[in-house]
Parts: C-alpha cells; structure tokens; sequence
C-alpha cells in the first residue's frame, strides 16, 4: 500500500518535472511583449536583474576565480544599471574540476531568474557545464576558459550558449612555443600536462608548433592533479636530457613541479616554463624560491599593450580591494560582464508598467553578434562558435618570486609579446 | 592454503573463477616481465636514475607507513577502519604552520634547526593525538557494540566533518611551509645523492617505527595492547582496562600520524584542509598489502606501495611503449595490491596474526 503511493508520487513529480522542461523548449514562450524559443525572463519594475557567476572561489586555486570575480564586480560598478534595472551578482564556486563545474552549473540552472553567466575559470568545468546552462537557456561567457576544443566548430550543438573573452590557447601555445626555440634558442623541451582539457589542449598545441619549427619533443608527460611526489615523473623526464620543461597547469601541482626539478639529477640546468593557470602571487607562495627565473606565457597585461583604460581598472581595483589583481583574467571578465550588459540593452523590451522581458535566445544571439566590442582587453568580435578574444600573448620571467612584490610588467618582468597579425 | 582446509578433505574442482582467477594472473606476470625485459633493453636510464626512483619511493613510503601504523593498530584490536586517520593526519600539519611561520619569520628556525623540528613534530603530534581520542571517544566509543558496519560510516562522516572544520578554521586555501636552510640540497652516501629532506624523513620514520615496535613488543603496556587485540573479554577478564587501552592506541596511531604530517609537509611544503584524503587512502592500502593488524606489515606495505608508485611506471610500462606512464602510477599500485590479495589475502606479513585469531 505504502510503496504503491510512494511510487505514485514519484511518476506524478517524474511527470511535472517532465513537463515543465519540454515545456520551456517545445514551443516559443510569449511573456509580455517578447516572444521566445528559449524563454523569457521578466524583470518586474525596480527589481535587480541577475547576473551569476560560476568560477573556482575556493580552494587551492581560488585566485584564479577570485580575480575574475573582482573583474565583474568593477564593470557592475561602473555599468551601476541596466535597462533602467540594478544589478545583482550571485555566484557558485566550481573547484576547478569537472564535477564542480556540473554542481555549479545545475544550481545556477534551477534559478529562472537568472539572466546571463560569466564563467567559468577552468576548462574542465565547462566541459560539463556549460551543455546544463545551454538546456537552461542561460547564456555564458568565459573569461578564463582557452581549452581549445571549447570553441571549436565542432564543438556540437549543446555549446551553443558559451562563448568567452579569454584567448584560445591555439595562440598561448604557439607564442610559448615560439619564444621557447627563437628567443630561449632551445631545441628540446619537455611537457607536462594534469589531464585537464586545458592542460592537455595547451601542452599538445605548444608540442605541435615546437616539432613544426624544428624542435624535439623528449617526453610528454601527465600527472594528477592531486600528485604531490613529482621527483620520479621528473626523473624519467630527465633521462630525455630536456633543455626546458613546459608545464601548463595549476597552482598546486605546478608549485610541486617548481620545486622539485632542480632537486632531481639531470635536470639541474632545464629552464622552466608555465602557463597562465599559475600566473599569479600565490604560485610564488606555492613553488617558493625555486620559481625564480622561471618564464610563463600569459595575456599581456601591460598598460602599453591594453592602453589607458587599463590603468584606471587598477586604480579602482586598488581603491576596492587594496592589493593588486591576484591572476591574469580580471580584465576578461570585466570585458564578460559588459558585453553582456550592451547585448541585454540591445534585446530588453518594456511593458506598459515598466516591467522588463529579456529573451533568452535573443540575449544569445546578440551576443554571438558582437562586432568590434571596446574593451579592456582589447577591440572584441564574436566569431559563430565563441570566441570572442582579441588575444595578446605575453611572456613573463620572475624575477624575486616573493608574493608581495607580485607586479605584472616588471616582477614578473615582461621579455617578449607574441606580435599581432595586422588587420 | 584457506584456512579451515584441514578440517575435512575437499573436494578439487577447477571452476570457471579458478581459471578466470589463474588467467588473471598469468597475464600480470606476462605484462609485468614483458616490461621490464623491454625497458632494460632500451636503456633509457641510467643506474643512478633506477637509484633515485628507488630512494624518492622509500622517502614516500615511509610517510605512508606512518600513517599506515595507525590504521593497523586501530583495526587490530577493534576490527575497526579508521577512514578519519587521514584528517588526524592533516590536522597536525595544518596546526604547526601557525607555529613554524612565527618561527621563520623570526629567524629562529634557521639558527635552531633541530629544536625547532622537535618543537614542530611535538606540536603536531600533540594536536594529532588529541583530534584522535576526541573522535575515538564522540564518535567510536558510544558504538563500541554496534554492528560493524555501523563504526564504519561514522568514521566516514568524522572525516569529512574534520576536513571542513578546518576549512572553516584555517581557509580553504593551501599554505605555504617555511623551509629549513639546513635541508637544502643533497648528501652524499655511499657514492649516491640523496635529498636531504628525503635523508631526513627516513631516518625520523625509521627510527619512529622502531621505537612503536619496541613499545608494543616490549613493555608492559604493548602487552596489554596485544592482549586487548587477540581477545577483548578475556583481557577485560584479566584485569586490563581495555576502554584505556583502546584510547591509547588511538593517541599513538594520532601521535605518529602528526609526526607523518611534519615529515610531508618538510618534503612537499604545501598544507591544505583536504591534504590528508589521498595519503590516507594510500596509508590504508599500504596497511592492506602488509597485512591489516599487523605493525611491521604495515611498515612493509608503506615501503612496498611508495617503491612500487615510484619504480613500477618507468620499470614495466616504458618498455610496452605506453605514453605518459605516470599518469597510471595509481594503477599500478592498486593493480599490485590486488595481486597480493589473490595470491596472499592476508597481505604480505599477516599470516602469523590471522591464524592467530582463526
């Protein structure tokens, strides 16, 4: 008896649950004056329109989402309203790693009211996440994502509502690579990637332009990203008799890289080489004094390079927070959050009492058709499958490796800026 | 070879899982030979390579077979797994930052090395100990009588309610240990470098263990110890207060768990609130291979499964041409202690305790 109703309950919530989803899907949805074949988020007169953020804010690699997070929270500051509506920012953290991104995303897709997202920090994250947001309707723009594959053509269809502002690593990995045998002169390199879709994706495009200019590959090796004990991977890296190690990867496995390779015989003279993942204060606190005269390949962060806009962003990152951006991608994700808001204005609709309908679709589509966006980091155009990057690659050397001299430009020190096609 | 064979004559049958069982086998031994005959052949490393996996293992090893004491000790005398020993194990670590950055910042860590170290492994342990008897005592005690399953999910939940108390306490972030100048750099022994910090995280785990060994072999209240292990009602019988023997045992496995901590954190240099899962599952693998309930089995095993982690990725999968080999060190290892559980299920030393207790 009791099992029966029990089972009868679940069919019956089985059943609205089914139905609520197609219902969203199967035909456009009408609200107030904009009609939609993803839906329609209504905005009601005074009320805050929600943006979320999905990015790593805990953990060993919370610097990462953190920076971004601040990003997003200045351009809100200086946007103040859209559509005539404040802004509120809700936001959960991803922990860097696949099944975070999926936790995160499932959240964030349950709220109806959320209107857009900026994230997230990883690769590995989005590769699950972002096909949830999509079934949502809710559109989302990385500011820190470059894992190739992400905005490939053909990435499929359940990625139709991701794009990003950060560079594709398809031009990271070649101006590491680059650097690496003309500027360096080194003609046999290692890499190392963590299983990530990020690492992988960067490490294996960094090996391909290397053996394409000339070079060696003597190893390409993995580890886990919870690996603590790096010297025997190292010590088979060694017995290739590498002249630098490429190790696009995060925080905390790369501190343990850092660290131990000059302890393991053969190695004692490799240069090391990372990536933007551990560009920032607290891998210096992680690899120690070990990471000095190291080289990473990262977004040219120079006033030069982004201009005077770029100066006042830190001005007002210094007055809000006191201290210096904590990684490389504070810029992207202000550029995010302001593309986002321009493409809002552009399809929000009023009703007669001021209530405001944003579709959704219409919001994605806007977005996919940014032409020629001024931002920070540069002059922004979407191409069809996300990217939307005008991507300026710098390489860094550390000089002093303590944290509290972290300064972009000169400690690290910029050497080299990959140069820019013409247009 | 099961125990309880002799007791009637049993009748051989070669079952389909005998065969699979035998097959299974045959075929690690053949991957296993087929190798490592051809990674010697390649020659790609020298013998002072083979020299450093070896030695950068037995430095991993020992910090497992620390942790791996207390997971031993603890399923000897109440059948129990312990799965919160990994968090006793961070604990301590995680404490002694906040005294060794003080220390560093000063300077005194540098002038006084050794006291400093001793001070450190004192203030891990202590806090080890004590994260130790207080779960023993909120968590295990009230459920000393409870069907067996039911320790066990407790001390899952332990384990995850100390992870994110210090995540609370300390920050979710990692933090970075000070270095000691003095381990800086290599020693040379018998013609091979070895790290000093690895020199030193052996001899403090090898002289530790040592020094267990002889308190639960030598002195009156090891006895009490085996005697609680081997049967609890009869040492009850004989006058022993087991629930203080049981506790004992708990701040000893958290005693050395802490010192484990000091020695990883000397090694590796990061501490984080979630730092002590994957040790811990390595420690309690160790304790498996050696043989669960078993002390020296347990120094064995946490040897064995760091060697094995080290040398086994380049020895027997270099040679079959497999890429990135160390991304399969955790295959490896497990696929190892599977192994010894199909030819020895009692682990490699546990023969002696398990015909004890048949």
């Amino acid at each position: 008896m009791r099992n029966a109703k029990v089972i009868w309950l679940a069919l019956l919530a089985l059943a609205v649950a089914v139905g609520s989803l197609t219902a969203g899907y199967a035909a456009p949805v009408r609200m107030g004056p904009v009609t939609d074949e993803w839906g329609v988020v209504r905005v009601a007169r005074g009320q805050p329109i929600i943006i979320a953020y999905w990015l790593v804010v805990a953990g060993p690699d919370a610097s990462l989402g953190v920076d971004s997070r601040r990003g997003i929270e200045i351009a809100i500051d200086d946007k103040k309203t859209v559509a005539g509506h404040p802004i509120r920012l809700i936001g959960e953290d991803t922990g860097c790693n696949a099944e975070g991104g999926q936790t995160a995303a499932t959240k964030l897709a349950a709220n109806r009211q959320i209107v857009a997202a900026v994230g997230s920090s990883c690769s590995s994250e989005a590769v699950p996440g972002a096909p949830i947001l999509c079934r949502a309707g809710i559109v989302t723009v990385s500011p820190s994502n470059t894992a190739p594959r992400l905005t490939d053509p053909k990435r499929g269809p359940e990625y139709a509502c991701y794009l990003r502002t950060a560079h594709n690593d398809l031009v990271q990995g070649r101006a590491a690579a680059l650097f690496a045998y003309h500027n360096l002169g080194v003609r046999r390199a290692a890499t190392i990637h963590d299983g990530s879709p990020y690492a992988e994706g960067l490490a294996n495009v960094f090996a391909d332009v290397f053996k394409r200019l000339g070079g060696t590959i003597t190893a390409q090796e993995a580890v886990s990203p919870t690996d603590t004990d790096m010297r025997p991977v190292l010590t088979r890296i060694a017995a290739g008799r590498p002249q630098l190690l490429y190790y696009p990867i995060f925080i905390a496995a790369g501190g343990h890289i850092t660290r131990q390779a000059k302890e393991v015989s053969g190695l004692e003279n490799v240069k090391l080489m990372s990536a933007d993942g551990t560009f920032s204060p607290d891998f210096w606190k992680a690899a120690g004094e070990a990471a000095r005269g190291m080289y990473h390949s990262s977004p040219d962060l120079s006033v030069e390079a982004l201009g005077p806009r770029y100066q006042q962003f830190l001005q007002k990152h210094q007055r809000k927070y006191g201290e210096r951006p904590l990684s490389a991608f504070h810029a992207h994700a202000y550029d995010a959050a302001m593309m986002i808001f321009a493409a809002i204005e552009k399809v929000a609709r009023k009703d007669a009492q001021g209530n405001t309908y944003i579709g959704r679709k219409a919001l994605r589509d806007a977005l996919f058709a940014t032409r020629n966006f001024q931002g920070i980091t540069g002059n922004l155009t979407c191409n069809p499958y996300g990217d939307c990057a005008d991507p300026k690659i710098a390489v860094y050397q550390t000089i002093s490796a303590d944290p509290a001299k972290w300064s972009p430009g000169t400690d690290p020190k910029k050497l080299w800026s990959l140069p820019r096609p013409r247009q | 070879m099961a125990a309880g064979s002799a007791v009637a004559p049993r009748v051989r049958r070669f079952s389909f899982v005998d065969a699979f069982l035998w097959a299974f086998r045959l075929a690690v031994v053949a991957v296993v030979v087929w190798g490592t005959v051809g990674t010697l052949r390649l020659g790609r490393y020298t013998a002072e390579q083979w020299m450093d996996f070896f030695v950068f293992g037995l430095a991993q090893g020992g910090i497992y077979a620390l942790i791996a004491l207390g997971y031993t000790m603890v399923y000897g005398i109440l059948r129990m797994i312990n799965f919160a020993h990994g968090e006793v194990f961070m604990s301590g670590a995680y404490t002694a930052y906040f005294v060794a950055a003080p220390l560093a910042a000063s300077g005194f860590l540098n002038r006084q090395p050794f006291v400093s170290l001793l001070l450190l492994l004192a203030v891990a342990a202590a806090v080890s100990t004590g994260i130790a008897v207080l779960v023993e005592r909120v968590a295990y005690r009230p459920l000393r009588r409870a069907p067996r399953l039911v320790p066990l999910i407790t001390a899952i939940g332990a384990s995850f309610f100390l992870q994110y108390a210090f995540r609370g306490l300390y920050g979710s972030g990692f933090k970075a240990y000070p270095e000691f100048d003095l381990f800086k750099g290599e020693w040379e022994l018998l013609g091979v470098g070895i790290l000093r910090t690895q020199a030193v995280v052996l001899v403090s785990a090898a002289v530790l263990m040592f020094a267990l060994y002889q308190f639960v072999m030598r002195t009156k209240v090891g006895k009490a110890m085996r005697a609680v292990s081997e049967d609890k009602d009869a040492a009850a019988l004989m006058g022993i207060d087991v629930d203080r023997i049981i506790v004992l045992t708990f701040a000893i496995g958290g005693a050395a768990a802490g010192a484990a901590g000091i020695l990883y954190a000397l090694v590796f240099k990061q501490v984080h609130f979630f730092m002590g899962f994957v040790p811990g599952i390595k420690a309690f693998t160790s304790a498996v291979l050696g043989g669960i309930g078993n002390i020296p089995g347990a120094m064995l095993g946490g040897m064995f499964l760091g060697v094995v982690e080290s040398v086994g990725p380049a020895l027997f999968l270099d040679g079959l041409g497999i890429p990135a080999p160390y991304q399969l060190k955790d295959v490896i290892a497990f696929t190892m202690l599977v192994m010894v559980l199909i030819f020895r299920p009692q682990g490699i030393l546990g023969e002696r305790l398990a015909g004890k207790r048949a």
